[in-house]
């Protein structure tokens, strides 16, 4: 049973493991003031559920789930709200987003926990405490989580629930720590999450160039029958659909979800947040960060949600001279931001404080010569080369026959390009255009509905006031109008 | 040689018959292709084409009677879409019907609204809530920019304001990285 299925394609990217990983995690500071976005997670943005001048405390929810797809936001620690405003979080774009800015007290004084008995609720409520605990995928997905624990609908049974601790960027070691220090935690989260979803197999992935993490994680596991499974350092492994391939060698259809083959995927650190949620009624409040690269004193920090990047730059010692840019996520997957005056969200694993020798050189990209190097390190079996192609020319609808949704922009294509052509920027430009007409077809649809609808309703007035002006005076010659008025409202 | 006309003639005979009979029993209302070119149109109902709404305009062009170039909302994609669908070079856009804008969305001041209810009849989609004497203001979700609005208001308090980008409807660029010529 422990065989491994080897994805396609992937790469060995060059480590850089050892510069944050030797330190334990380290708490991270108590700032003065808290800017917490309300969209910390995919779905709907929060509904915020405090106002200006509100005395908050710890672990108080601010923000409330809304709709099914959605997670509640909490105060990370205790003050007043100061005000409830957009402003600049981490996003590729810059832009800023609805937050609540919370000017703290000190005290870090915890609103009252309620611990719960799991074994003894019932799955719908269980699944509605980690929704109101702000749960989500701490992989950097921030999918609600608990959506993903609810199996119904997709397949009978789960035949595997599987724990994503590969942790393949080449910087990022935070789930690499909390495996080695939190790991009863982890396993405590993660026997919350197999009684919800009653899984025939519980599988742990960890990557073999994380060795002290894997022995930590086989001793919590001792007596639970979860297996903890090394699986081989290449780069994506970490990612859901090579994890899932790589341990049970099986694939997701296209457009579909992991539920529909029976597997179900999580990060560790979000077993943590579930297990901390549940037993200790402690909602998401922090979560760990790696802050590395080119800063004075890399290391892990367990920062609380809200704080400014530019506190734990302080924190680590500070920027070394000549960073080039700073990057949320890894080098491979992350994005540049546009400064450091940016909250720390639960999606942020990583600030990498990149320099010139630890960026990929940016050179200017030269034709495609065909060479097919993408196509042989391409992870999601595509056709890297005809997807650029179909996203340079704007043919969206090839790009779409060839799969570009299935695309997971890992960036190995872009890696191993000879002529340095940026592939995934026309993917990712290509599938935004897709979305955005998408939309615009759907607006445009309802608009002619709404359209015709009231071309139906002015006609139906007028027969009306017709029909109403004829039984008046039936013999007169012809109908005198505009005595009435038009009631208007629609 | 009477046997085989004979036989050609009832074929044809039956022919003749079942095709007439499915002219009748599967007659096409209207005109199909006025559907698609609607399909293409953006339905902001401006007419700032000319015709009174999407579904005139794409009825004159099925017709042959109307350019396809004549829609500054649908811009240079919304053309490229027509001539697609009708097997035509592209014309460029008609600058005398109105030049591409940035999608733009109606704003009442409802300081200065007086109720008069004329926006609420102009609006061609009900994108206007309100009543008389009482204010108005306009459904931003749904109100498509058409500007039909701003003329008729006496007190001139509606304006037209471009759509923010937002964080939900920010778009990653087309790479703009000049691709430099083999040496």
């Amino acid at each position: 049973m422990s065989r491994l299925f080897p994805f396609h394609g992937g790469l060995k990217t060059v480590r850089h493991k050892t510069e944050s990983n030797a330190l334990p995690i380290e708490p991270g500071p108590l700032p003065r003031r808290l800017v917490v976005p309300l969209r910390q997670h995919m779905g709907n943005v929060a509904k915020p559920s405090v106002q200006p001048g509100d005395r908050v405390l710890k672990g108080q929810m601010i923000g409330q789930a809304d709709g099914y797809i959605s997670a509640a936001v909490h105060a990370p620690s205790s003050g007043v709200v100061a005000v409830v405003e957009p402003r600049p979080v981490p996003h590729p774009s810059g832009l800023a987003d609805l937050c609540v800015i919370i000017e703290t007290d000190g005290e870090d004084r915890w609103i009252e926990r309620e611990p719960v008995d799991y074994r003894r609720l019932h799955p719908s409520d269980l699944r509605n405490l980690i929704r109101n605990a702000g749960v989500v995928g701490l992989g950097g997905a921030v999918f609600p989580s608990a959506v993903k624990l609810n199996p119904g609908g997709h397949c009978e049974r789960v035949d595997a629930l599987i724990l994503n601790g590969a942790e393949c960027e080449p910087w990022i070691t935070c789930d690499d720590r909390i495996m080695r220090e939190r790991a009863a935690d982890i396993v405590a989260g993660l026997a919350i999450m197999a009684h919800l979803l009653e899984p025939r197999e519980v599988l742990i992935g960890i990557e073999d160039d994380k060795p002290e993490a894997i022995a930590a994680m086989t001793a919590a596991c001792a007596g639970t029958g979860y297996a903890v499974r090394a699986v081989p350092t290449r780069y994506p492994s970490g990612s859901v659909k090579q994890l899932i391939f790589l341990l049970t060698g099986r694939e997701i259809p296209e457009q579909g979800l992991p539920l529909d083959i029976g597997v179900q995927c999580f990060n560790v650190a979000t077993a943590y947040t579930v297990h901390r949620a549940i037993v200790h009624g402690e909602p998401v409040l922090s979560r760990i960060v790696t802050v590395t690269g080119h800063v004075h004193r890399p290391r892990n920090i367990d920062v609380l949600l809200g704080t400014s990047f530019a506190d734990l730059v302080t924190q680590c010692g500070g920027y070394r001279d000549g960073v080039e840019r700073l990057i949320m996520g890894g080098p491979m997957m992350g994005f540049a931001l546009h400064n450091d005056d940016v909250p720390v969200t639960k999606a942020t694993n990583c600030i990498l404080a990149a320099s010139v020798e630890q960026l990929t050189p940016e050179q200017p990209a030269m034709p495609c010569i065909r060479c097919g190097a993408c196509v042989d390190a391409c992870p999601a079996n595509l056709l890297p080369q005809q997807l650029y192609w179909f996203a340079r020319a704007k043919e969206f609808d090839k790009a779409r026959d060839h799969h570009l949704f299935s695309c997971i922009e890992c960036g190995c294509c872009s890696y191993v390009c000879p002529s340095h052509i940026p592939l995934v920027q026309y993917y990712r430009y290509a599938k935004n255009e897709i979305w955005a007409r998408e939309q615009e077809k759907e607006k445009a649809e309802l608009a002619r509905q709404r359209h015709q609808a009231r071309q139906e309703r002015l006609e139906r007035e007028k027969q009306e006031r017709e029909a109403k002006l004829r039984q008046k005076a039936p013999p007169r010659t012809a109908a005198e109008t505009g005595t009435e008025t038009t009631d208007g409202v629609g | 040689m009477v046997i085989a006309i004979f036989a050609l003639g009832a074929l044809a005979g039956a022919s003749g018959l079942l095709l007439g009979f499915a002219a009748i029993r599967f007659k096409v209302e209207g005109n199909p292709m006025v559907e698609k070119i609607d399909a293409v149109l953006p339905q902001t109902q401006c007419g700032q084409c000319g015709y009174a709404g999407c579904r005139p305009y794409a009825e004159a062009i099925a017709a042959g009677e109307a350019e396809i170039n004549l829609c500054p909302p649908g811009g240079a994609n919304g053309v490229a879409a027509l001539a697609d669908l009708l097997g035509r070079d592209p014309p460029p856009l008609n600058a005398d019907d109105g030049l591409e804008k940035p999608k733009l969305v109606a704003v009442i001041d409802e300081q200065s609204c007086i109720g008069c209810t004329l926006c609420i009849q102009a609006c061609p989609v009900d994108a206007i809530l309100g009543a008389a004497k009482h204010m108005h203001t306009v459904i931003a979700r749904e109100c498509t920019g058409c500007e039909l609005c701003v003329a008729p208001c006496p007190v001139d308090c509606i304006h037209m304001t471009p759509v923010a980008e937002t964080i939900t409807t920010w778009k990653w660029t087309y790479p703009g990285v000049a691709v430099r010529a083999a040496a």
